[in-house]
């Protein structure tokens, strides 16, 4: 009970969304001791939580001091070990396991729930880690009602989120046994990128990376379902949302930009790219495109910035292209590009336009 | 300023292998540099020789070539021009 005192329960009220669950085995996934128990029995419960929270676009991996060759046979034989990704099974601390999680999935700790029995483990993570939620095993039938748990929707992009992170995995694998160059590397996935205008079914999965992308987002302005539709219907704005594919399956869709259109200039209000492709150089192409565009169309381009202190890439992105600051306004930068120079686009990557 | 020109050379061929860079030569003409990239590369610059790239450096101009960008590092570490 120790961790969600009456504190935790008003933080909570400020609290990140939760992208990533974090379990115990012993004891909470299953009752009994692994290594000292002759047999340990899968709660019901937790089969039912773990199942639902994937269908919400939770992540969920494991921190558990075991043995990891039979923990992952037991975890085998209970069908969930697809559910979780990157085990930590071994004997390192947990603050260790977790800080190793949150790097290989790329999301900080603040979005990060870990479940154990254990007071002690509870207490050296909420001690070392003070921006994560720690839950008792006591308290895991309130889990599914927490608000943190509970997405505003979900999303195609949500309900594959797991799957799409596993195919990650291949990936990167591959990209790690490669011998070449970056470069090379990306036309061996034969990528796919495909650039369209917003459709309704598309503003929730456009709210949902508003609301869930920092590093690779130019202003971190956040939009409701409603403004953005009323953008996607004006004559006065563009809301364009990007997908991408390659040869391990889809990224799904990774990309929004929001362009302001007036008669002489129109102005990038927000471009913002998933981390998950944050190697794969595609902002820079939605940026070229919508380059393009405004020179077609004989307008100036402009773009905002906000700079937090994580979207420095983004900062550097603008000015690569050619963008130059024109103002600065407090916090918000306003740059302007001449558009004499625009990058073709690069030979690995195959790109769709529609609509 | 040679060694400074050197080791961005072999930064830059990790990203395009088999390419013998010549150091007026426009990385931007070789290919699309992704943001990716631009942000390795300024981080390289910033690690390898201690300096802090500001916004107001981060011009592409700054970046075109091994020159600029040896110029740039000059200009931001005075003790190199000494050398």
């Amino acid at each position: 009970m120790i961790c969600i005192n009456s504190e935790q329960v008003e933080n909570q009220q400020k609290r990140k969304a939760i992208k990533c669950v974090v379990w115990d085995l012993d004891n909470t996934l299953w009752d009994g001791v692994l290594l000292e128990d002759e047999q340990v029995y899968l709660r019901k419960s937790v089969v039912e939580i773990i199942k639902t929270l994937d269908k919400r676009g939770i992540l969920q991996s494991l921190a558990s001091k075991n043995e990891y060759t039979k923990a992952m046979t037991k975890l085998q034989e209970t069908g969930l070990q697809d559910y979780f990704l990157y085990p930590q099974i071994n004997w390192n601390s947990k603050v260790s396991s977790i800080k190793q999680i949150a790097k290989l999935i790329n999301i900080s700790i603040d979005t990060i729930a870990f479940i154990d029995d254990q007071l002690f483990e509870l207490e050296e993570v909420s001690f070392s880690l003070p921006e994560i939620l720690c839950i008792n095993t006591a308290d895991l039938e309130q889990v599914l009602d927490m608000p943190v748990m509970n997405p505003p929707f979900i999303t195609e992009d949500s309900k594959n989120r797991r799957l799409m992170y596993i195919s990650g995995i291949e990936r990167q694998k591959a990209e790690e046994e490669f011998i070449g160059s970056q470069q090379d590397f990306l036309a061996t996935l034969k990528m796919k990128f495909t650039i369209s205008s917003a459709q309704e079914e598309d503003l929730q999965r456009a709210e949902e990376l508003t609301v869930r992308t920092h590093q690779l987002n130019t202003t971190g302005y956040t939009y409701s379902y409603d403004e953005l539709n009323q953008f996607r219907q004006s004559e006065q704005y563009k809301l364009l949302i990007t997908d991408l594919e390659d040869k391990y399956g889809s990224y799904g869709k990774i990309g929004l930009a929001l362009v302001e259109c007036q008669a002489n200039f129109w102005t990038v209000k927000l471009l913002l790219m998933s981390c998950r492709v944050m190697s794969r150089g595609v902002g820079t192409i939605l940026l070229n495109y919508i380059m393009n565009l405004a020179k077609d169309k004989k307008v100036r381009l402009r773009a905002e910035f906000v700079s937090n202190d994580r979207n420095r890439m983004m900062y550097i992105a603008y000015k690569f292209a050619g963008f130059k600051e024109i103002e600065k306004q407090g916090d918000l930068v306003i740059f302007e590009n001449d558009l004499t120079r625009i990058q073709p686009l690069p030979e690995y990557m195959q790109v769709e336009i529609i609509g | 300023m040679e060694e400074v020109k050197a080791k961005i050379k072999k930064f830059l061929s990790r990203f395009f292998t088999g390419h013998e860079f010549q150091a007026d030569e426009d990385i931007f003409a070789l290919g699309f540099v992704n943001s990716m990239f631009a942000m390795q590369l300024v981080l390289f610059i910033e690690q390898e020789f201690q300096i802090t790239i500001e916004n107001e450096d981060l011009d592409f101009d700054n970046f075109r070539t091994i020159n600029a960008m040896a110029l740039l590092i000059k200009r931001k570490i005075p003790v190199v021009a000494g050398n």
